[in-house]
């Protein structure tokens, strides 16, 4: 276990070089950017990986179990897709969401399901499961890629939604953030999933019930995922299935990991994900606002990644502990 | 028995001369026969990007109603926007037997395609390239000059940038490798060239994508608030720059113009809500029909794949609210009815 974490001990690990690393870049952009640090852009900010974050709380869950969730994306863009799709053929809304849901728990549970009970290595199950959802769903239930949301449905309310000025996404994506901590840091099972992460044997031995836990993470990210789509067909009025195919599975590990959620399991908080969020969306906006070609984008994202692992790599050498649990 | 004969090989000899020359009259055009012999039983595969955009579904529903009229079979490959499952399906219908007489493919740029789609010449196939030029000597290219389409959207945003606006114009591009994005922005700057009041202020890319789309366009517009339009690469992310405009409550302000395949629901909807001020549309009935020749074409023509190479462009025109005809897009559920 992760020294320190708990007890309240400095220590400069992945997360404070990185939000270091942004407090920089924000600085920096603070001062010779105009129009970087007003209200707006910094909602926009917050907004442009409310998505992404929402994503990321999902993914650093099962993280923290010492798992991955490959399908997050899928199950996103899918499961929202023939939602729409139901509608769209003249579904009432709550059988149709209904549907949804069902199919959304069904996916998370059959993840959590092998992963937990048939042993096979999450990383395998979850590319499974998320390459059947796309193609199932793309070529049985939906006749093409993008997706429209019916006029006047609230999903549309949703998109036009703003409370003092600010949109739906950010509320609902640190209220989530909110739920995600408390369940983490003051529930038995949040607590159980550190445990399970840090060394599932000892867990099982001690009693926890480890492989429901194991399904419950992979519910709660399809649940995670679920609702990043309705937030993304909100704003956008239809969702385009076409990102399954994008960098954004990346992205959302990306965020986990560079907000120092160690893949090896067991470390790692709604703390970290925050962190990570907020770069990236620091990083995004400035990019951004200073025309930064993508080729070069993609570059200098990779580039703060691998500083920060080699800083955190060098600051916190693996001992035999850490070494001997291995990652995932 | 000798008279017998006799009448009977005189009585042959009339029958065979009433025989040859009585359909002569009737005979006259030997057109039909011909067409019948050089389609018949031939195999058109259509490779697209991915079969679930509109463009691929119209170019699909035209091609297998004619295919199938000429009495030869039309198939479909999905590579769902996947260049190695692309490059896949090329080097199976190469090897496939019976081998495939044309292949019409979309290429996602300018280099991926082009060696395995000369194999498929030397083979014997026919190879027509839709949409998406590629350094590749194609026995047709069908679909738009993508400089000329950038060119008129960027005529609508000298439209929309006129007398008393800022002359500050965002574009969003696709990506920095796909022709469709490099000519286009050609286009688009060799107009903006001769007009020095207009200043492109901000061009990110979006990779396609409507959410990136969307942030990126939210960004331009919290630095300039006073762009008069913003050019985004193609309907299918333009949705994302709509939002954003429509979030900053610059609706009317700020004029959209797009590209797209001119599907009635993705453009000329769009347009017609105020979502999208200007549409560069494919004209895809229309492309479909030039394929379709091209096509007939080169079956009968006794030309050698690889032999001749042809640019066929379609005639395109920046839509809008106010030169929109009824039959300015087209219906992609009407058209699959009709194949069907």
């Amino acid at each position: 276990m992760n020294k320190g974490k708990f007890s309240g001990g400095w220590k400069l690990d992945q997360a404070r070089i990185v939000l270091a690393i942004t407090v920089v870049i924000f600085a920096i952009a603070a001062v010779t950017l105009s129009g970087f640090l007003t209200t707006g852009n910094v909602i926009a900010i917050v907004r442009s990986v409310a998505v992404l974050g929402i994503l990321a709380l999902g993914m650093g869950i099962v993280i923290v179990g010492r798992g991955i969730d490959l399908s997050m994306v899928a199950i996103m863009a899918m499961s929202v897709a023939w939602y729409l799709q139901l509608l769209n053929s003249g579904w009432s809304d709550h059988s149709a969401l209904a549907m949804a849901l069902l199919f959304v728990l069904a996916i998370g549970a059959v993840n959590g399901f092998l992963a937990a009970y048939a042993d096979v290595p999450a990383i395998f199950v979850t590319l499974a499961t998320g390459s059947f959802t796309f193609g199932f769903v793309r070529s049985q239930l939906i006749p093409q890629d993008a997706v429209m949301v019916p006029s006047e449905h609230w999903i549309i309310g949703v998109g036009q939604f703003r409370l003092e000025g600010i949109p739906a996404d950010i509320y609902v994506f640190l209220a989530l953030s909110l739920a995600a901590f408390l369940f983490l840091r003051f529930t038995k099972w949040g607590r159980y999933i550190y445990y399970a992460g840090d060394n599932p044997v000892a867990a099982r031995n001690a009693g926890m019930p480890v492989r429901p836990m194991m399904v419950l993470r992979y519910v709660l990210s399809a649940l995670a995922a679920f609702t990043a789509g309705l937030l993304t067909a909100a704003s956008l009025q239809s969702i385009n299935t076409r990102i399954v195919n994008g960098t954004l599975l990346y992205d959302i590990v990306l965020v986990a990991v560079i907000g120092g959620i160690g893949l090896s399991g067991g470390k790692g908080g709604v703390k970290n994900v925050l962190i990570g969020a907020f770069l990236i969306g620091v990083l995004l906006n400035v990019m951004t606002i200073l025309d930064i070609p993508e080729l070069y984008q993609n570059l200098i994202k990779s580039t703060i990644l691998l500083i920060a692992i080699i800083v955190d790599g060098l600051l916190n050498p693996r001992d035999e502990q850490t070494a001997q649990q291995g990652d995932i | 028995m000798k008279l017998l004969k006799t009448f009977v090989a005189a009585a042959t000899i009339a029958l065979t001369g009433l025989a040859t020359s009585a359909p002569a009259s009737a005979d006259s055009d030997p057109g039909p026969a011909a067409y019948h012999e050089a389609l018949n039983g031939k195999r058109v595969i259509l490779i697209p990007l991915a079969m679930g955009f509109d463009l691929a579904q119209g170019w699909a529903a035209i091609l297998k109603r004619e295919v199938t009229a000429f009495g030869g079979t039309f198939e479909t490959r999905d590579p769902n926007w996947s260049t190695e499952a692309g490059a896949q399906a090329i080097t199976e219908a190469i090897s496939s037997t019976p081998k495939p007489d044309v292949l019409v493919v979309m290429a996602p740029d300018l280099n991926s395609f082009s060696r395995l789609l000369k194999k498929a010449q030397k083979a014997g196939i026919y190879v027509l390239l839709i949409d998406n030029p590629a350094n590749f000597k194609a026995d047709a290219y069908l679909g738009s000059d993508w400089t000329n389409l950038g060119a008129l959207e960027a005529g609508a945003a000298v439209e929309a940038c006129g007398e008393g606006t800022s002359g500050k114009i965002g574009l969003v591009q696709g990506d920095e490798v796909n022709a469709t994005s490099l000519f286009q922005y050609e286009g688009i700057m060799k107009v903006l060239d001769k007009h020095p009041n207009l200043k492109v202020v901000a061009k990110p890319d979006s990779n396609w994508d409507p959410t990136t789309s969307r942030t990126v366009t939210a960004t331009m517009l919290r630095q300039n608030p006073d762009m008069c339009a913003i050019i985004d690469f193609w309907d299918g992310d333009a949705t994302g720059a709509a939002a954003a405009i429509r979030d900053a409550g610059l609706q009317g302000k700020v004029k959209l113009i797009t590209t797209g395949g001119g599907e009635k629901s993705a453009d000329c909807d769009m347009l017609e809500n105020g979502t999208y001020d200007a549409v560069v549309m494919t004209e895809l009935v229309r492309e479909g029909g030039d394929m379709v020749a091209m096509i007939k074409y080169l079956l009968q023509s006794g030309v050698q794949p690889g032999e001749h190479s042809a640019y066929i462009y379609t005639l395109e025109h920046a839509t809008t609210k106010a030169n929109m005809r009824p039959d300015s897009c087209w219906d992609l559920k009407a058209l699959q009815a009709l194949a069907n």
